[in-house]
């Protein structure tokens, strides 16, 4: 293995950029500090329900494959029909940008503020 | 030779298999899916370095079409293979140029496996909203690839050999 010190340098310096891209973009593109108003929920791409988040209650989805739960402002996926359940593990999310995805049923719950559906910048 | 080249090929596979098998018994630990090690790109990596980039490929397709069938689904297949093919090509060209390490070479990996799955998924769900999850998925590939270009790097230079020319 060839590993000179003008390699292991570039090697630190292409890792760091990374590592600083990653946190330049977490800082950017990191959830709005205002929480949402609003649940949207996304099936391949088409919004299927708005839910406002102001109602608790428990919604069944996507022909019963997904159950969202909204309460206290928070909405989560209480339960799925999936391999993993990796969207019910996400848990609450209420601010906006966040979301939680069900891959297999392509289902996506968003939030939405009051002002707008896409609100950050660059 | 040539039959020694193809036992390897298959050992490496095995060894990749084992690795995914061994990583999908970990529980969904972390709020964002698709975070995970990559230990599969142990095997890949070793075969770019020691086999060349076609046996690489081989292996790394392999891989992910049967375990995907094993321990996923058709659907995870189509976003896992995004990433092992991006991952790999951007793998084997930072490695061709001969200007980074093995380490580095892993971070590119992991981080473009990651980019090249979360963008099958945006193409899968149609939707745009998951961008979000870029920033971190960024980060996870830097860990996991320093993590498995180190692991690679020691096994590499344990069973010291020739490298690859390619």
């Amino acid at each position: 293995m060839k590993s000179d010190k003008k390699t292991r340098l570039r090697d630190i310096i292409l890792i760091a950029s990374l590592a600083v891209l990653g946190l330049v973009l977490l800082v950017v593109m990191r959830p709005s500090s205002e929480s949402g108003s609003t649940a949207v929920v996304q099936v391949d791409g088409v919004v299927i329900a708005r839910y406002p988040l102001s109602e608790d209650g428990i919604h069944v989805l996507n022909g019963g494959l997904n159950t969202i739960e909204i309460k206290d402002g928070k909405v989560r996926m209480m339960e799925a029909h999936c391999p993993n359940h990796e969207c019910v593990h996400q848990g609450w999310i209420s601010r906006g940008h966040q979301s939680i995805v069900c891959l297999p049923n392509k289902l996506v719950v968003t939030i939405e503020g009051d002002n707008s559906v896409v609100d950050f910048t660059l | 030779m040539q039959s020694r080249k193809i036992s390897q090929i298959g050992v490496l596979t095995a060894l990749a298999m084992v690795l995914s098998y061994v990583e999908s018994l970990f529980p969904a630990f972390i709020a964002v899916p698709g975070i995970k090690i990559g230990l599969a790109n142990i095997a890949v990596i070793f075969a770019l370095y020691r086999l060349g980039f076609r046996e690489a490929l081989g292996i790394s397709v392999v891989r992910v079409v049967l375990s995907s069938l094993l321990f996923g689904s058709v659907l995870s297949l189509s976003y896992s293979i995004a990433g092992a093919l991006i991952s790999l090509v951007v793998m084997y060209l930072l490695k061709r140029i001969r200007l980074f390490g093995i380490v580095a070479v892993s971070v590119a990996g992991g981080v473009s496996h990651n980019l090249g799955q979360i963008g099958m998924a945006c193409l899968i769900l149609q939707t745009g909203a998951i961008v979000y999850y870029v920033p971190v998925l960024i980060l996870s590939g830097v860990a996991s690839g320093v993590v498995i270009g180190l692991v690679s790097s020691t096994v590499l230079s344990r069973l010291g050999e020739e490298d690859a020319d390619e």
